[in-house]
C-alpha cells in the first residue's frame, strides 16, 4: 500500500434516514479507517441531523445506526465538523447532538470531544484545504 | 493527470453514469489517464448485463464494458451496496447460495478500500452523483 497520507473529507448532507447516503458514507468512513489517512468529517445542511441523539427508527423499519458515530474515536475519526448555521436553520443547538469523544493517546487518553462546531466560512476553507472531498 | 472516479447513481435514472462516461471518454481522448471507475449506492446498477434498456436509446452497461475492454479501465463495483441490491458475480453467487448471477463484462465487485485507494493513488477523484 502506498504510504502517501492524504486529507480525506466525507461531506454529509443528508439526513439520516430517507435515503441510504448517510448509511453508506459511514461505511466508507470506517472502512477507510485502516488506510491510516487524516480524515474529517464534515456535516451540513440536513447531515447534521445524522449526529442528534435520541434517534428512534422503531417505527420505520430501518436500522439506527446512529451508536455507530460513537466507535469513530476508535477509528481514530476524530475530527467531526458540524456547520453552525446547518444547525441553527434547523432548530438545532449542539445540545441536541450525541456526545462524541476519542481517546488521546498522547495526553493519558484522556477523553477529547470529536464534534467541532464551526461556521460556514470556517467550513469552505476546510473543504478548499483537502486533497480528496467525497460528497454524500 | 491522473483520475479516479466515483459514480454514485444508478444508470438512466440519474445522469450520473451518462456524464461520467462522458467525462472519462474525453479524459483518454485528451491524454489523461482513468485508472479505476467506483461504482457506490445505486451506481452499482450500471454493472448489470441483465438490463436491456430500448433498442433506439444508449446502453451504458455496453458502453461501460466497451470502456474497459478498449482502454483497459478498472471497473469495480462495491461488494457492500451491490449485495444490497442484488448484483453478484459467479464467486458471490456460489457463496450466497443464489441462483444466478449478473455481473457484466469488463466489471468486477470488491470492496470499498478500492474507492480509498483510488482517492491515494490518483491526482484528482471526480464524483458523479447527485
Amino acid at each position: 500500500m502506498s504510504e502517501t497520507v492524504k486529507k480525506f473529507l466525507y461531506v454529509n448532507r443528508k439526513a439520516p434516514y430517507g435515503t441510504i447516503y448517510a448509511l453508506e458514507s459511514l461505511e466508507v468512513v470506517l472502512i477507510g479507517a485502516a488506510f491510516d489517512q487524516d480524515v474529517s468529517l464534515a456535516f451540513l445542511d440536513d447531515g447534521v441531523f445524522q449526529l442528534t441523539k435520541g434517534q428512534d427508527t422503531k417505527e420505520i423499519g430501518v436500522k439506527n445506526f446512529s451508536p455507530t458515530y460513537r466507535a469513530l474515536g476508535d477509528y481514530e475519526v476524530t475530527k467531526l465538523y458540524v456547520e453552525k448555521e446547518s444547525l441553527a436553520e434547523r432548530g438545532l443547538s449542539a445540545d441536541d447532538l450525541q456526545e462524541l469523544v476519542w481517546e488521546d493517546e498522547d495526553d493519558d487518553y484522556a477523553e477529547k470531544p470529536s464534534i467541532r462546531i464551526i461556521d460556514r466560512t470556517e467550513m469552505a476553507k476546510l473543504m478548499a484545504n483537502q486533497d480528496v472531498v467525497l460528497s454524500f | 493527470m491522473k483520475f479516479g472516479i466515483l459514480i454514485s447513481e444508478g444508470p438512466y435514472t440519474h445522469q450520473a453514469a451518462d456524464s461520467a462516461l462522458r467525462f472519462t471518454k474525453a479524459a483518454i481522448k485528451a491524454g489523461h489517464e482513468i485508472d479505476r471507475v467506483f461504482f457506490y449506492h445505486d451506481g452499482v446498477n450500471v454493472g448489470t448485463r441483465l438490463s436491456i434498456p430500448p433498442q433506439d436509446e444508449r446502453n451504458l452497461q455496453q458502453e461501460w464494458s466497451a470502456l474497459a475492454k478498449d482502454h483497459g479501465v478498472d471497473l469495480v463495483i462495491c461488494i457492500a451496496a451491490a449485495q444490497r441490491r442484488g448484483l453478484l458475480d459467479e464467486n458471490e453467487a456460489k457463496r450466497q447460495g443464489k441462483d444466478a448471477n449478473n455481473i457484466a463484462d469488463g466489471f468486477r465487485i470488491s470492496g470499498l478500500g478500492q474507492l480509498i485507494e483510488m482517492g491515494i493513488l490518483s491526482d484528482r477523484l471526480m464524483t458523479f452523483g447527485d
